[in-house]
């Protein structure tokens, strides 16, 4: 019996647990970051299915402050593969200008947290797949692959149900929700030989290029509109960054690098002895914060 | 710190995969010898490094390097110094990759071991040379074979603690090794360390001349687990079949066994329906051959009736039965009792089974068995089980896919126990009931419903009897199994020697109560019709069905009832024609608290019957 590679391994994975969900869970919905992570998860979807479409949408939860070309990415995408994409954004914050210069946590507590919160809710959805992986961060790597949120979608890490072989329980009690992480046993290494053996597109901001930057704490902010408040005494300067994850622009730290193929990106991560989630502003704040948003229901 | 060297990594991305679990007893340092192990083989990010140095001035040690923090996530752990679920761990030599599953130690924990446990093919099992071989060492070996577990590494740990004595470790390996015999194990290796101090972490040790074998993760990046290959043929459990269009129809899911080429035979199960493969994708890719562990799409050359939970094979020689025995491991906080129905998971079907006899309890450290009526938490035993219908199954020892399975609790939708099957039962060859239990729960389990008695009361002519009678309609359709009692059926029979004085109405609502009860028992949903007047007497039949009952006031008022008079009664009644008649010359006493209320003065029957069934499913167990 020959076996399968590691990389098919993770693959037959995550296309099992994508089928399970759309066959057990009533109302199923991929949320998508349009980062690498989606990416993959989108393209896992489409094999997970194919001839047919996923039988689920995607959902965007959108805070205004996007890249400009992870939006158009994402809009052309869903044209393309012919997928239904919902877009929800927490209008109350946007009203009461609610901006990651000015509110700090407070900002991804309202605009990323409520607002995903929200969307499931209106949409009804009860079931969520996100592209969360184990490697990312330690509480992350305590969480099961189906998670269950209570009606105010908190994780209780002290109570999670035992998940054995690939025996996936799917019930929900009244007012639970489900999240699902196909890509659970993924590490980043992982996901940039898939996209590389797939060859699946992914946003150019993960590619160098001479950008418009302003050097804050440490981090390479890009200035991607007019909304960005210089600092006194902060410049742009045109550097050579490309970005490891992608999120909310003035949150995103990127790394200058003269990596422009994706051969040359895997090269550079291997050698790189930082974990990804040194480019997230919030993880910064202390060992323990992710454990806490998680609790509160971020995803 | 050193970088790895990536470029070197990148050229094996064929390379194979290795998921092992660690486990040992609370201060067997578990965490630290995984820590330690990515640290010396730097296999850990810088920044998590330099969380691990600000943690360590924060944590207990005193600011010396603590390599247990760079396992031990969640918060709650890190204040109670212990571990209390499974962290995975994820690292690439540039012999292998490997997933760990770092699993808890404490006894209450068991159930999170067993989590860890099902995901891998080799355990790393902690000693401490100074405590030697615990209940808890036994307990983890005894959980990793029952999850399938067949290749270990006993990792006898602290040896820098007893000056790395040859004596000490060597009577540790016999007793280990004895303890093992009673244990199907392909490979075992058993290795001296020091997790604190890194002896034969990454590199043989100074300190253990005398140990010839090879150190921690030199032994793990050349151990062979493959399994072998199986007999029993190609096995795809259906997940789900997919029909984009009307030309389309393909059976998916990942293959269990075997391998299946284009123009094949395959039987469906349990339908028994042959036909050949039209063609085959591996996710989005035709091939002509696809093999186990790949996520296929089937398609066949005729309509062959295959829905979820079905399988394709080509041997057909699998066991499709109803009743089987299994090793149990309970994990839910309510315990299990004999007689109570869960719904049964394996492969990709769930059904509704029933564990209809404790065997015996397996003592966890000694694997004695023990008499047992129920099962608690984290305890282990040999059951018989008893499904709804027929399943395809096969023995755990030939099938990890078809002989393992979950149970789920029906109400509170918790995964309640996880099982492996031994050997299937024949229901005609097997006295499987233990004493008398053929219970009310068994009873009402076999019919896969929750026995209720719905008592209808009101004034004649209120609609009771036509909305019990619709009702009954209703639940049948729905599948469940009822017995109406009403004046036909009861008055001309059993109470055939009752009048209408007070005496006889008393005995009769008894009779009726107790027959209803005796139907609850029989696992039926019972459904009586009669006007039951007094308060007393619907108290009484409260007191004798018990928790079943559920009482239902048909409150249409007087006026109406009178003014509907179907048979002519209350005319009669008004003409002194009928004595003792209800509401007329004899009370109705209104039920003071009924469980559902309905007044069908302004609304038709069919509206009626919808609000009573919204109300009555709310105590239906679900299907």
């Amino acid at each position: 019996m020959k076996t399968l590679s590691h990389l098919d391994q993770l693959e037959a994975e995550a296309i099992y647990i994508i089928r399970e969900v759309a066959a057990e869970c009533e109302k199923p919905v991929m949320l998508y970051s349009i980062g690498k992570d989606s990416s993959v998860m989108l393209h896992l979807a489409l094999k997970a299915f194919y001839p047919e479409k996923p039988p689920f949408p995607l959902l965007h939860i959108d805070t205004t402050w996007k890249f400009k070309e992870m939006i158009r990415f994402r809009d052309r995408k869903a044209v393309e593969l012919g997928i239904e994409l919902l877009v929800h954004t927490n209008q109350e914050g946007v009203q009461k200008g609610i901006n990651p210069f000015d509110h700090g946590s407070a900002y991804t507590d309202i605009m990323k947290t409520e607002a995903l919160k929200a969307g499931l809710q209106h949409h009804g959805f009860t079931a969520a797949f996100g592209g969360g992986r184990r490697d990312e961060e330690k509480s992350r790597a305590k969480e099961r692959i189906f998670s269950f949120r209570n009606s105010a979608h908190a994780w209780d890490p002290r109570n999670q149900r035992p998940e054995l072989w690939q025996l996936f329980n799917t019930r929900l009690n009244k007012g639970e929700s489900l999240r699902v992480f196909p890509l659970s046993n993924w590490t980043e290494k992982d996901i940039w030989q898939y996209i590389q053996r797939e060859k699946i597109e992914i946003v150019p901001l993960y590619f160098a290029k001479e950008r418009p930057v302003v050097i804050r704490e440490g981090n390479l902010i890009m200035v991607d509109d007019h909304r960005f408040k210089l600092r006194p005494g902060e410049e742009i300067q045109m550097k050579k960054v490309r970005f490891r994850t992608l999120g909310c622009y003035p949150l995103t730290g990127g790394l200058e690098s003269n990596a422009d193929t994706l051969q040359a990106i895997i090269d550079e991560t291997l050698a790189t002895l930082t974990s990804e989630r040194t480019s997230r502003v919030i993880d910064r704040e202390s060992a323990a914060s992710m454990e806490r948003r998680k609790r509160e229901g971020y995803f | 710190m050193k970088p790895a060297k990536p470029m070197e990594k990148m050229t094996h991305p064929t390379r194979s995969l290795l998921k092992f679990i660690t486990c040992g007893s609370v201060d067997d340092g578990k965490s630290t010898l995984i820590g330690h192990m990515l640290y010396d083989a730097k296999l850990i990010y810088a920044d998590q490094e330099q969380t691990l140095l600000l943690d360590s001035r924060l944590g207990s040690r005193e600011g010396r390097m603590d390599y247990s923090l760079l396992l031990d996530g969640l918060t709650a752990e890190r204040e109670q110094g212990i571990t209390i679920d499974v962290a995975y761990r994820y690292f690439t030599t540039q012999e292998r990759s490997f997933i760990v599953a770092d699993t808890p130690g404490h006894e209450q924990y068991t159930r999170n071991m067993a989590v860890g446990a099902s995901f891998a093919d080799l355990a790393v099992i902690l000693v401490d040379v100074t405590q030697g071989i615990l209940t808890q060492t036994k307990r983890h070996l005894r959980i990793s074979a029952l999850m399938g577990i067949r290749h270990f590494v006993v990792a006898v740990n602290k040896m820098d603690l007893i000056a790395y004595d040859h004596h000490r470790f060597e009577a540790i390996k016999n007793d280990f090794l004895s303890l093992a015999s009673a244990y199907e194990v392909k490979t075992l290796q058993i290795i001296p360390v020091s997790a604190t101090e890194g002896d034969n972490v990454t590199t043989r040790s100074l300190n253990t001349g005398w140990y010839q074998g090879l150190p921690l993760l030199p032994y793990l990046e050349q151990v062979e687990v493959t399994r072998e290959a199986l007999d029993a043929g190609f096995i795809l459990p259906v997940q789900r079949v997919s029909r984009p269009n009307h030309a389309f129809r393909g059976f998916q899911g990942q293959i269990a066994s075997g391998r299946v080429s284009v123009g094949d035979t395959l039987i469906s199960l349990p339908g028994r329906e042959s036909a050949r493969v039209k063609s085959l994708l591996v996710t989005d890719r035709t091939v002509e051959l696809a093999t186990t562990g790949q996520p296929v799409t089937v398609q066949l050359d005729r309509d062959v009736d295959i829905s979820r939970g079905c399988l394709l094979v080509q041997n057909p020689d699998l066991n499709v039965a109803d009743l089987f025995t299994a090793t149990l491991l309970w994990m839910d906080d309510t315990e299990l009792i004999p007689g109570r129905s869960y719904l049964l998971k394996l492969g990709t079907r769930v059904l509704p089974a029933t564990v209809m006899t404790i065997k015996h309890q397996i003592d966890m450290t000694s694997g004695r068995q023990i008499p047992a009526g129920k099962l608690f938490k984290n305890e282990m035993a040999l059951c018989d089980i008893s499904l709804s219908e027929n399943m395809v199954f096969d023995e755990f020892k030939h099938n990890r896919t078809l002989g393992s399975f979950i149970l789920m609790d029906r109400l509170t939708n918790m995964t309640s126990a996880c099982g492996t099957i031994d050997h299937p039962l024949r229901r005609s060859t097997n006295v499987i009931w233990q004493k008398t239990d053929v219970t009310r729960e068994v009873r009402a389990a076999q019919k896969n419903q929750k026995p209720l008695t719905l008592w209808f009361t009101g004034l004649s002519g209120s609609g009771k009897s036509t909305l019990a009678n619709e009702v009954e309609k209703r639940l049948l359709a729905m599948g469940r199994h009822t017995m109406l009692l009403d004046g036909d059926n009861v008055r001309h029979g059993l109470n055939k020697n009752l009048g209408f004085t007070e005496v006889d109405r008393v005995e009769n609502i008894r009779r009726i109560a107790e027959v209803a009860r005796l139907m609850n028992d029989a696992g039926l949903i019972a459904i009586t019709s009669f006007i039951s007047p007094y308060e007393r007497d619907r108290g009484n039949a409260r007191e004798i069905i018990g928790d079943s009952y559920m009482e239902i006031h048909v409150s249409t008022p007087l006026e109406e009832c009178e003014k509907r008079d179907v048979k002519g009664l209350y005319q009669k009644a008004r003409n002194g024609q009928i004595p003792n008649f209800t509401g007329i010359s004899s009370p109705y006493e209104e039920p003071l608290s009924p469980d559902i209320s309905i007044d069908t003065t302004h609304i038709s029957i069919e509206e009626a019957t919808d609000l009573l069934m919204q109300q009555i499913s709310r105590y239906l167990s679900p299907l």
